[in-house]
């Protein structure tokens, strides 16, 4: 009896010893431009080729710029970044969906909207929201650059083994409840370091209702509870998703037939199980600096009870005791590899239509495929109307690395997945919400509750 | 990677629980091809702060970090210990460690040492009463000395025996070669 973390894990071990990690293979190795330069810088001092370059594929996105231009809107050091990604690529036979592709955007966008993420696959790169991929029961996690390095080389990766720990969501999650609430809700219950040298499988009615968006959105966020990666067993939601994509198998039904045996079996040991009613999860909103300092959007700022809280309402300059609703904000986030796909841009769409925004508002899709999928429904035309900006895509004001950022003091509403302290920018201050509540308090100008903004006429 | 094998050093206090890596080292200093100006982005959120407690005398030389609970959390950047170690640090001492971190930190040699609970208060209760403390950090025993104190460490034998050697765990995996051809060929054509 195996979990679905252990059979792909197994099927996916090349070579294991006791007290040694394990060597395990990697399916589809992703690449960005922040931590692989010095990986291939590496490569080249030992003189070692990519043993795979197939089974690589590489986008640009976090120093992007989210305004037209292309790279010669880039500053100085972006742009080497950039330049040295497309060269490296070059040089050892990488795909790369670089600025001028059709098929560019947030490195855990388009690997999924491309088809190239599949069920029971192990999924690396070099960013700790790899674990989005897991929506499709691959297992994926980020790692460092000396494990890029390590995968360009051999294909393969030097692990520990990490426990399967079960998250079970019941119920079914009420009317202006997304993935990003019932994630932000977990974190809170078990906190940031609570999923630690564990691999969290998702399961439950409200998990098997989520679309591929809100699974992905789930298991993006798997890292902010301290777990190395999330997983959703796939079923006929994954399977629809993956159908006609470019990098779907070519025997189509033979994948979903060996697909259908990627889950958990009965009675499978998990190592920890933790069990959230979905049916009583409200829109949560963060009031701190860690991801697991949120509270029901409707909910006063909760009283400190240790040293880090009370560091945290002071960074935040947010009083205890006080709503959220109703603090104003200085800008509104609708972007990140965590709510950036054609759901999140539809579900924020639904608020700003015919309404207007108070304050600054980005709308960054995840890829150039949900941008034009979003302007073919006209919901560009929805945000500009708005006042919204509506961008170029890219990783943007998640984390502040393009020229996107907020200024000092600014406080944000924002659908990415970190609110440490000067992630958005130094001094800058994030409020971690859905794309409903993001857009709702775009529209106030203040913090405001979805539910209560699309229950009045626009 | 710098062999590892005893450290005797001061002791640079960070008191806090869940240091994320974006305070270890912002986003805006990842814009490098190389390893370069890591040192000066190490907690520069921070370090504008003149009470920042890394500005301590004290801890000017100190080659070991003492902080609390799920140090490293966030994101994957390898940057963050690189910073740590272009700032002199070679030992991270903590309650626990965010698996990514400390797997990026030991394969740079920078030692993760994480304390039990009364271990890691002791230490904390003696390094703020002085200091001035020196403490050694021995890694073939495991085990972290401070005056007449005495903590043990866990460490996997495998990452122990890569930074006592100096060694390079991708050597190990290049090793494989045979077993990864035979893998790829039953497995992944």
């Amino acid at each position: 009896m195996k979990t679905l973390f252990d059979k792909v894990w197994d099927a996916h071990a090349v070579h294991e010893a006791p007290h040694h990690p394990s060597v395990l293979y990697v399916d589809l190795h992703l690449v960005h431009e922040v931590t692989s330069p010095q990986a291939f810088s590496g490569l080249e001092t030992r003189g070692l080729p990519v043993r795979r370059p197939e089974r690589t594929l590489a986008t640009m996105d976090h120093s992007t710029p989210t305004r037209p231009g292309g790279l010669a809107v880039v500053d100085d050091a972006g742009r080497a970044q950039l330049e040295t990604l497309a060269r490296r690529c070059a040089e050892h036979g990488i795909e790369l969906f670089d600025l001028s592709s059709p098929h560019n955007g947030i490195v855990h966008v388009v690997a999924p909207e491309q088809g190239r993420t599949h069920p029971g696959m192990t999924v690396v790169c070099g960013d700790s929201h790899t674990s989005t991929h897991g929506a499709f029961g691959a297992l994926a996690f980020g790692i460092g650059t000396s494990e890029v390095e390590q995968v360009l080389a051999t294909q393969c990766l030097l692990a520990w083994r990490p426990l399967p720990y079960e998250v079970r969501f019941e119920g079914t999650a009420p009317e202006g409840v997304s993935a990003k609430d019932l994630i932000l809700a977990l974190i809170a219950e078990i906190g940031v370091g609570g999923g630690t040298g564990h691999v969290f499988e998702y399961r439950g009615d409200a998990v098997r209702a989520l679309s591929m968006e809100g699974r992905m959105t789930l298991c993006n966020m798997s890292i902010e509870a301290g777990a190395r990666a999330g997983m959703v067993a796939p079923d006929d939601t994954t399977f629809a998703y993956l159908a006609g994509r470019p990098g779907a198998p070519a025997d189509f039904d033979g994948a979903v037939a060996r697909w259908r045996a990627l889950r958990t079996d009965d009675g499978a040991y998990f190592a920890r199980t933790v069990s959230l009613d979905a049916s009583r999860v409200s829109p949560r909103i963060t009031w701190g600096t860690t991801p697991a300092m949120s509270v029901g959007v409707d909910e006063p700022v909760p009283q400190p009870t240790d040293a880090a809280a009370r560091s945290a309402l002071d960074y935040m300059r947010l009083e205890a005791g006080k709503p959220l609703l109703g603090q104003p904000i200085d800008v509104a986030f609708i972007g990140s590899c965590t709510n950036s796909r054609l759901e999140d841009l539809r579900e924020a769409a639904r608020v700003l239509r015919g309404r207007r925004v108070a304050a600054r508002t980005l709308v960054v899709p995840g890829s150039r495929a949900v941008k034009r999928e979003a302007e073919a429904e006209g919901l560009d035309r929805i945000f500009e109307a708005a006042g919204a900006e509506w961008r170029e895509p890219g990783c943007s004001m998640c984390l502040a690395m393009n020229g996107d950022r907020l200024e000092p003091g600014q406080l944000s509403v924002s659908t990415s997945n970190r609110n440490f302290e000067g992630r958005q920018g130094p001094g800058g201050r994030t409020l971690l919400a859905s794309p409903l509540t993001a857009a709702a308090s775009a529209v106030a100008g203040a913090v405001a509750d979805a539910r209560r903004t699309l229950s009045e006429a626009a | 990677m710098t062999p590892f094998d005893t450290l005797t050093s001061r002791v640079a206090p960070l008191l806090r629980d869940d240091v994320d890596t974006d305070q270890i080292i912002p986003a805006r200093y990842l814009k490098v091809v190389d390893r370069s100006g890591l040192a000066e982005g190490l907690f520069a959120g921070w370090k504008s702060d003149p009470s920042f407690p890394l500005h301590e005398p004290a801890t000017e030389d100190a080659r070991v970090l003492l902080t609390g609970a799920n140090f490293g959390c966030g994101s994957s950047r390898e940057h963050a210990p690189w910073a740590l170690i272009a700032a002199g640090f070679r030992c991270v001492i903590a309650r626990s460690f965010a698996d990514i971190f400390r797997g990026n930190a030991l394969r740079n040699g920078l030692l993760t040492v994480a304390l039990d609970e009364a271990d890691h208060a002791r230490l904390v209760a003696d390094v703020s009463a002085d200091p001035w403390r020196v403490v050694t950090v021995a890694l073939e025993p495991q085990r972290v000395r401070w005056g007449a104190a005495e903590a043990a460490f866990s460490l996997d034998p495998f990452s122990k025996t890569c930074l006592l050697e100096g060694l390079d765990p991708l050597g190990y995996l290049l090793a494989h070669d045979a077993a990864i051809d035979a893998y790829e060929r039953r497995e992944a054509p």
